[in-house]
């Protein structure tokens, strides 16, 4: 039989079997599964079939719970459905898992297994999602590489069908989800012949019909409920024989044949490893080796893990064994060991002398792969070492150095398996340059277009900002299972000419070696330009070196800074993986496949690339001297730099985080903040440049900064002396700083280069209208004297917060700011908010950050933004979860609270010996600005003082709470996928609540950090993922729901569009001592728009009247009865205006072009609708009860929202 | 006694000499229907342009590709979208319903100036049933270094690469600002134009006192502006084989009969229908025939060119000694 070969990872396998043979798919986007429903949605709307010939109803739901609840029902009533999730969204499902098996319900759910979030988030691959569902009576299957990825999801459907206990179909996130392979498809004729039309006819007759109706879900008494537990018995005891069936039928039809167990390894083993999963690939490699080389060693491959039958497991296990590890990618601290360690030992402590005559084996658990911690062979051979030493070690680990517990085994790290016959290339690229998505394309032509087998596999950095990328691919005449990362290159690739400097990489070439760099140096000049350990490297190991100019081929062949098609070109031209001319000739038709349906002129100008590219690649002769500095690439940190930053954060910002052993980690988690400030990246090409002569000191460039890297400072003329002769300086023009003197100054090596700040610049030259007071210059050519006036900047004294205007937008700019230097991405539309949050308010305030973007770029390893000023204090912050924030929030303030009451009982109580002024003086204290809380923490400090001199219970406890005295400030932050989606039923709850909480939602209106789906705030018309064809419905108009509560404060706010508001907003929200909620308008690169003109955008949503401006501020429904205040102006453009240059609308007219008006219509419709009512909201006059000792203010104007410098 | 409006133009026969030209008013079925049933003669859609298909093609791949590949958690930001066209698409639709829908011949417009992937288009408009393809050469001058001889070759060059691509009749539509007008067009009609279209008129810029920024402003033309076509078609009806059609500043009957009698077959209108609306054509085709009968033509084949300059009574009117006789004789309040 003819096979289609596919070239595609683990996520696509699954969900090209899934939807074939489902009905109803509900999902909900997570890391590393969100693929798996983006590819259902997308084949569900352009109208691809199952096998029954319908298409898939695909829906999102509001959180993996509510997918699972979706699912639950649509089982009964009788439809074949599935989902997709990983990590805490597969513990979302727990509860409806219990259900649908107790119904004996047959589904299969898909999962990326995840690391759920303990000491810390991690996105990445392991096995503790699963196994916290191995309770809730589902099979279930592990797929170990893409093959079996699209296997099992068809083989664990028809199993599920015949058996009605649902199957848990898994496989490692990211190593298998999105490791790109060579795999065969399984036709529409196998999946048919696998799926049972009679198992699907007598599903159906069990669903749901008020035609034949019966009742389920009943609720039993101690008489029943355990003896219809145990009536369940016979389905699973009927699973090994159903699922052994279904796999001898799948292998008579596809030649691919597996089993519950499978063996590998010398038939007289006497040690044996016992795992599941992609390192199987890995450990398969080992044993192979070590058996080649005599030696008596095997592995069990676990196919089915439940039900676990220990007679499957013993009679693969040969006789001969006498030492077995169990190897689990998990933990479970406190357990005798680990679930598949257990389980191995109860097997065999059960049915191994029955079955073997022979002693029993000494089982050991271990653990390896945490959070995708890399597993490779030479590991492999490391564990059966241990298996052969003395006394092996129960409970070790494997690819760690864990030089505190002293579990970890050790191993040679240069033991390696790979084959000669298996060509191996290893790609250093950015994020933005095009690397990974040409290495794809490159795994693509070689898998698709050739007999070879060909794997990808590819490491982004933490972000999302200025990101490296490594790409590791390999090609082969077998299929390859090597699921590790390639550590001996015959190819290695530098994308980027700056990473000679900063990373290593011919530390992966074996001798020989091809290295290919992009270098704006000649053949005969570079060599001269290469640090010093690289040429070492290139002449020790005699590579073959060459060199392109790809940045400039590029650029004539008018693709801009996309270097990928040029440098796929030199690859293929020198790899030797396909012969030149039908390389270059398979390129250009994947290029034409790729682009060919958009359009001609992309794909002339990549094959102009790829012309130019092989005219343009020179061979270097490489000279027999070393003429660089040979020194290792370790970051040299500052002297001031915290002792922990030196010697643990720098290791990991050098890409060698693998090094650190364990004792180099706190043990709960805790981090310390103001971090990112140690890591200068200097990934920006052009960054911003003042001009003092032009500048009209309105702030607006610092304030829209998205990467906190301008900056405002004003200080005293003195100050100047021994300035920079580069440092730039004016007067300062404000009545509250008279003869004073200010900057504005750029971070040169923390810029990302995006622009905003020069975009909302309202300042020209009389004489060129094009130059500005800020204006984009060469990173190159500013670089050096910038740093030194950065350096000098950073030395004045920052600007006293008593004295600032905190209310306007250059006031504001002149406070310090406690977060930094972030990770987001360029341009980003969410953390300018969270700058200003900290400027107005940072020394004293909690954050409780949902699970999203701004959790991602405000606490990623290996720095972190949030910073603290030279009084030690700043933003505390903490991730919970993504579903439950707002309650995590308000935990927070009910803790402040608690202390404030422990701290007055106290103080009262010990007043005799602390002085009754003193604290009646801490008691009465007002604290409405910062001079009052600067000097409510003055008296504090002096009690403290007090206190820590005194030896009582008393004080010791006071100590402790007193600081909660001092005001401070709790902030909920998160997008809009928390607030309006998975996080909203307990955002309503605390806003029920009445708490003095502050929400702030960062509204990109999708679900941004896993890419873009759409979410309840994704506006009508726009096109996301989940919602390929437009979103149908309305945004959710939050701000209504909020402010129906009455005593809720309410802002919604648009920075681009009217700072002041947004400031006034603020500090409102933050005043009001009940709950308050900001809706941040946050643009994003999943709008579709050029994020340097973001601001631009914003105003435009303003002006059309599609993101009006108000806020709602219960305290003047007690003083001119109208809380609510329209803050932006009647709509003056249409709406079609704006979202007609934003490309997840255009989008829309470009796929159906009938949707987009008919749906732009209503929109239009509902724009005035909202407007008309907003202005009736304006005159309601509105009382709110139970106002009584809240301090009541008059409304003011917040400007007239044009955003320019006038508006301060 | 019933006058014959019929035309010829680009070998096709028209019903009436009355052209609805490029403009955002042919862009919408619904308008063209109102056109025809107005009894226009022949519609010109709205120009592809070349700016237009090549920022179509790669904004939608940059847009792809912007941020992608470079985060974990985000490998790309949109969905993937195998049913998107890019717009140009959107124009071969029109184009194939207008031919669906209309009975007069319909008229499909590139415009651009430089040869490239982009004129496939002319194909694809042949293919998707266009009567004849007008190709708008748009092009400014802007670069001083670049010679009058150089821009006009670059002209030729891209009439005869359209040529190239289809074998339906071509007109090609220029504007006034050549050293030798007509040596210019006998050179297009040598390239293998079929007809020219005279002529272009440029969107200006101007500027905007408060943003203090540049941007193209549209002006809808007046009846004066038909002046410039009116010397030159009848300066160049008797030197030139091919079709010609007027535009600029026709707005009533009086115009079209003008430039019909200096030489034009077709007239074409803009400004006119995008201020009164589809049913104008009906108001003008009333004038002109009421012109036409009043005076006792019998056909519009009969006038076309009957005051060219080789059949004016004042020939030399229009040229440059006509100039000097215009100021003489202005006797206006300050003279």
């Amino acid at each position: 039989m003819t096979q289609r070969v596919l070239l595609v990872d683990g996520n696509e396998a699954a969900a090209l079997s899934a939807h074939k043979t489902n009905e109803v798919i509900a999902i909900y986007p997570i890391t590393p599964s969100s693929n798996m429903g983006e590819h259902a949605d997308a084949w569900s709307a352009k109208g691809r079939t199952n096998i029954w010939g319908t298409v898939p109803e695909v829906i999102e739901m509001q959180s993996e719970g509510g997918a699972a609840g979706a699912v639950h029902g649509s089982l009964q009533a009788g439809s074949l459905t599935t989902t997709f999730t990983a990590s805490q969204g597969l513990l979302l499902m727990i509860p409806n898992m219990y259900k649908i098996a107790g119904e004996l319900t047959p589904t299969v759910f898909h999962v990326a297994a995840r690391a759920v979030a303990t000491h810390a988030l991690s996105i990445f691959g392991d096995h503790s999602d699963v196994m916290a569902t191995r309770q809730c009576g589902w099979a279930q299957l592990c797929s170990g590489s893409i093959q079996e990825v699209h296997d099992f999801a068809l083989i664990a459907q028809a199993a599920t069908l015949k058996a009605r206990v649902p199957f848990l179909h898994f496989f490692d996130g990211f190593r298998s989800s999105h490791e790109l392979n060579k795999i065969y498809e399984l036709d529409d004729d196998t999946i048919r012949a696998m799926i049972d039309d009679d198992d699907v006819r007598a599903m159906r007759e069990r669903a749901l019909s008020p035609d034949h109706p019966v009742l389920r879900g009943t609720a039993q008494n101690p008489d029943v409920f355990f003896q219809a537990r145990e009536a369940i018995n016979p389905y699973y005891q009927n699973i090994p024989g159903i699922f052994k069936e279904v796999l001898q039928q799948f292998g008579e039809l596809t030649g691919r044949h597996y089993a519950p167990f499978e063996y590998v390894g010398a038939d007289d083993a006497e040690h044996v490893i016992v795992m599941m999963g992609s390192g199987i690939g890995a450990a398969e490699e080992a044993v192979n080796r070590m058996v080649s080389e005599g030696e008596k060693v095997g592995m069990v491959k676990v196919r089915l893990y439940r039900p676990f039958n220990a007679a499957d497991l013993l009679s693969v296990i040969p006789a001969s064994v006498k030492r077995i590890a169990a190897l689990d990618r998990t933990k479970e601290p406190g357990a005798e060991g680990e679930p598949l360690y257990l389980d191995v030992v109860a097997a065999l402590a059960r049915q191994w002398a029955r079955s073997k005559q022979t002693e029993l084996p000494q089982v050991f658990g271990g653990r390896y792969g945490l959070g995708s911690k890399e597993f490779a062979p030479s590991m492999v051979k490391g564990v059966f070492d241990e298996l052969g030493s003395k006394e092996p070690r129960h409970g070790f680990t494997v690819g760690i150095v864990d030089d505190v517990s002293h579990t970890s085994v050790d191993y040679d790290p240069d033991w390696s398996t790979e084959p000669d016959d298996v060509r191996r290339c290893v790609f250093f690229g950015l994020g933005a340059d095009g690397t990974v998505g040409a290495n794809k394309n490159s795994s693509k032509i070689i898998g698709e277009s050739t007999d070879l087998y060909s794997q990808g596999y590819f490491v982004y950095d933490s972000k999302k900002s200025g990101s490296t990328t490594i790409s590791h691919l390999r090609f082969g005449p077998r299929p390859i299972n090597s699921t590790y990362l390639i550590r001996k290159a015959q190819f290695v690739a530098c994308h980027q000419f700056v990473f000679t400097e900063k990373m290593e990489m011919l530390d992966l070439a074996v001798d020989g070696a091809t290295f290919l760099l992009n270098s704006p140096y000649g053949p005969d000049e570079v060599w001269e330009h290469l640090p010093g350990k690289l040429q070492q490297e290139i002449v020790d190991k005699k590579l073959k070196f060459y060199v392109i100019d790809a940045g400039t081929v590029a650029e004539k062949a008018k693709m801009g800074t996309r270097i990928n098609t040029v440098m796929q070109a030199c690859f293929f031209a020198l790899s030797e993986v396909l012969p030149r001319d039908q390389a270059i000739d398979e390129i250009k038709k994947a290029i034409e496949k790729t682009y060919g349906a958009r359009g001609e002129v992309v794909v002339q100008r990549n094959w102009d690339a790829v012309d130019m590219a092989v005219d343009n690649l020179h061979e270097v002769k490489v000279p027999e001297t070393i003429t660089g500095e040979v020194r290792e690439l370790v970051p040299d940190m500052p002297e001031q730099a915290p002792d922990f930053v030196k010697k643990v954060t720098s290791i990991m910002m050098a890409g060698k985080g693998d090094l650190l052993p364990v004792s180099a980690m706190p043990v709960d988690g805790t981090f310390p903040t103001a971090t990112a400030q140690w890591e200068k990246r200097s990934i920006a090409r052009e960054i911003p440049v003042w001009d003092d002569d032009i500048c009209i000191q309105c702030g607006l460039c610092a304030f829209v900064c998205p990467h906190t890297t301008i900056r405002t400072k004003v200080y005293e003329p003195a100050v100047l002396d021994g300035a920079p002769d580069s440092f730039q300086s004016m007067d300062y023009k404000t009545k509250e700083y008279p003869g004073q003197k200010m900057t504005v100054q750029v971070a040169p090596d923390d810029c990302t280069g995006c622009g905003v700040c020069v975009d909302v610049c309202p300042a020209f030259s009389k004489s060129d209208r094009s130059h500005k007071a800020i204006n984009m210059e060469p990173q190159l050519d500013h670089l050096e004297r910038e740093r030194v006036n950065w350096d000098f900047f950073l030395d004045i004294e920052e600007t006293d917060r008593k004295t600032a205007r905190l209310d306007t937008v250059k006031g504001s700019q002149m406070l310090e700011p406690l977060f930094e230097f972030s990770g987001a991405c360029a341009g980003c539309g969410e953390t300018p908010y969270i700058k200003l949050l900290t400027q107005l308010f940072g020394d004293r305030i909690l954050i409780a950050n949902a699970t999203g973007c701004s959790s991602i770029y405000g606490g990623n390893l290996p720095t972190t933004p949030y910073a603290v000023n030279d009084d030690g204090r700043g933003p505390a912050w903490s991730n919970s979860l993504f579903e439950d924030n707002a309650e995590f929030g308000l935990g927070m303030r009910l803790s402040l609270e608690s202390h404030m009451e422990l701290a007055v009982h106290l103080l009262k109580k010990m007043a005799g010996d602390l002085g009754e002024k003193t604290v009646q003086g801490i008691l009465d204290a007002e604290q409405n600005d910062e001079t009052d809380i600067e000097a409510q923490r003055a008296r504090i400090a002096g009690v403290k003082d007090k206190l820590s001199k005194m030896d009582s219970e008393d004080a010791r406890n006071l100590l402790k709470v007193i600081d909660a005295l001092a005001n401070k400030s709790v902030w909920i932050v998160g997008g809009d996928g928390w607030a309006y989606d998975i996080g909203f039923g307990g955002v309503d709850h605390v806003l029920a609540s009445g708490r003095n909480v502050n929400l702030l939602i960062l509204d990109t209106e999708v679900y941004s950090n896993t890419g873009g789906q759409a979410s309840k705030s994704t506006p009508r018309a726009a096109v996301a993922k989940f919602a390929a064809g437009g979103k149908p419905g309305a945004k959710k108009d939050f701000g209504m729901i909020a402010m129906s509560y009455g005593n809720v404060y309410v802002g919604q706010i648009a920075l681009g569009a009217n700072p002041k508001q947004t400031i006034k907003t603020f500090l409102e929200a933050e005043s009001w001592p009940g709950p308050s909620v900001i809706i941040a308008y946050s643009q994003c690169i999943a709008h579709g728009i050029d994020m340097t003109t973001g601001m631009t955008h914003q105003k435009e949503a303003v002006n059309s009247g599609y993101w009006p401006l108000y806020r709602f501020d219960p305290r003047h429904s007690e003083t001119d009865h109208h809380p609510f205040q329209l803050d932006s102006k009647k709509p003056k453009i249409p709406y079609t205006d704006f979202a007609t240059k934003e490309a997840r609308f255009a989008m829309l007219e470009r796929i159906d072009s009938e949707a987009f008006h008919r749906l732009t219509a209503i929109a239009q419709e509902e724009i005035d609708e909202r407007w008309r009512l907003y202005e009736q909201m304006a005159s309601v006059e509105r009382t709110v009860p139970g106002m009584t000792g809240v301090e009541t203010v008059e409304p003011e104007d917040a400007g007239n929202g044009s955003g320019d410098a006038n508006d301060q | 006694m019933a006058v014959d409006l019929k035309t010829k133009y680009l070998g096709l026969s028209l019903a009436n000499p009355v052209v609805a030209s490029a403009s955002p008013m042919t862009g919408k079925l619904e308008n063209l229907q109102r056109l025809e049933e107005a009894g226009v003669g022949a519609i010109v859609l709205p120009s592809l342009f070349e700016e237009q298909i090549i920022h179509e093609e790669t904004e939608r791949v940059r847009m792809d590709e912007y941020g992608a590949e470079s985060f974990a958690e985000a490998l790309d930001y949109f969905p993937p979208l195998e049913g998107y066209n890019t717009g140009t698409e959107l124009y071969l639709d029109l184009l194939r319903d207008a031919k669906k829908a209309l009975k007069v011949p319909v008229i499909a417009s590139l415009n651009g100036t430089t040869t490239g992937g982009w004129l496939r288009y002319a194909k694809l408009m042949e293919e998707a049933g266009a009567d004849a393809l007008e190709l708008n050469i748009y092009l400014i001058a802007a670069d001083p270094k670049v010679s009058g001889a150089e821009v006009e070759q670059q002209y030729i060059d891209l009439v005869q690469a359209v040529k190239k691509e289809v074998s339906i009749p071509l007109s090609v539509k220029v504007g006034p600002y050549f050293s030798s007008i007509g040596n210019m067009m006998l050179r297009l009609q040598d390239a293998g134009a079929n007809g020219l279209v005279l002529f272009n008129r440029f969107l200006q810029p101007d500027i905007d006192l408060e943003a203090l920024q540049v941007h193209p402003n549209v002006e809808l033309s007046t009846s004066f502006e038909s002046r410039l076509p009116l010397r030159w078609i009848a300066l160049l009806r008797d030197e030139l084989g091919v079709s010609l059609a007027a535009t600029s500043g026709v707005q009533g009957a009086p115009d079209v009969i003008k430039l019909l009698l200096a030489g034009a077959d077709t007239v074409m209108m803009t400004s006119a229908l995008l201020r009164r609306g589809p049913t104008h054509v009906a108001n003008v085709l009333h004038g002109v025939r009421s012109w036409l009968e009043e005076n006792e033509y019998e056909s519009v084949e009969q006038m076309k060119g009957s005051m060219s300059r080789e059949k004016s009574p004042q020939p030399g009117a229009f040229e440059r000694a006509n100039y000097v006789k215009t100021l003489i004789s202005y006797t206006g309040p300050y003279v």
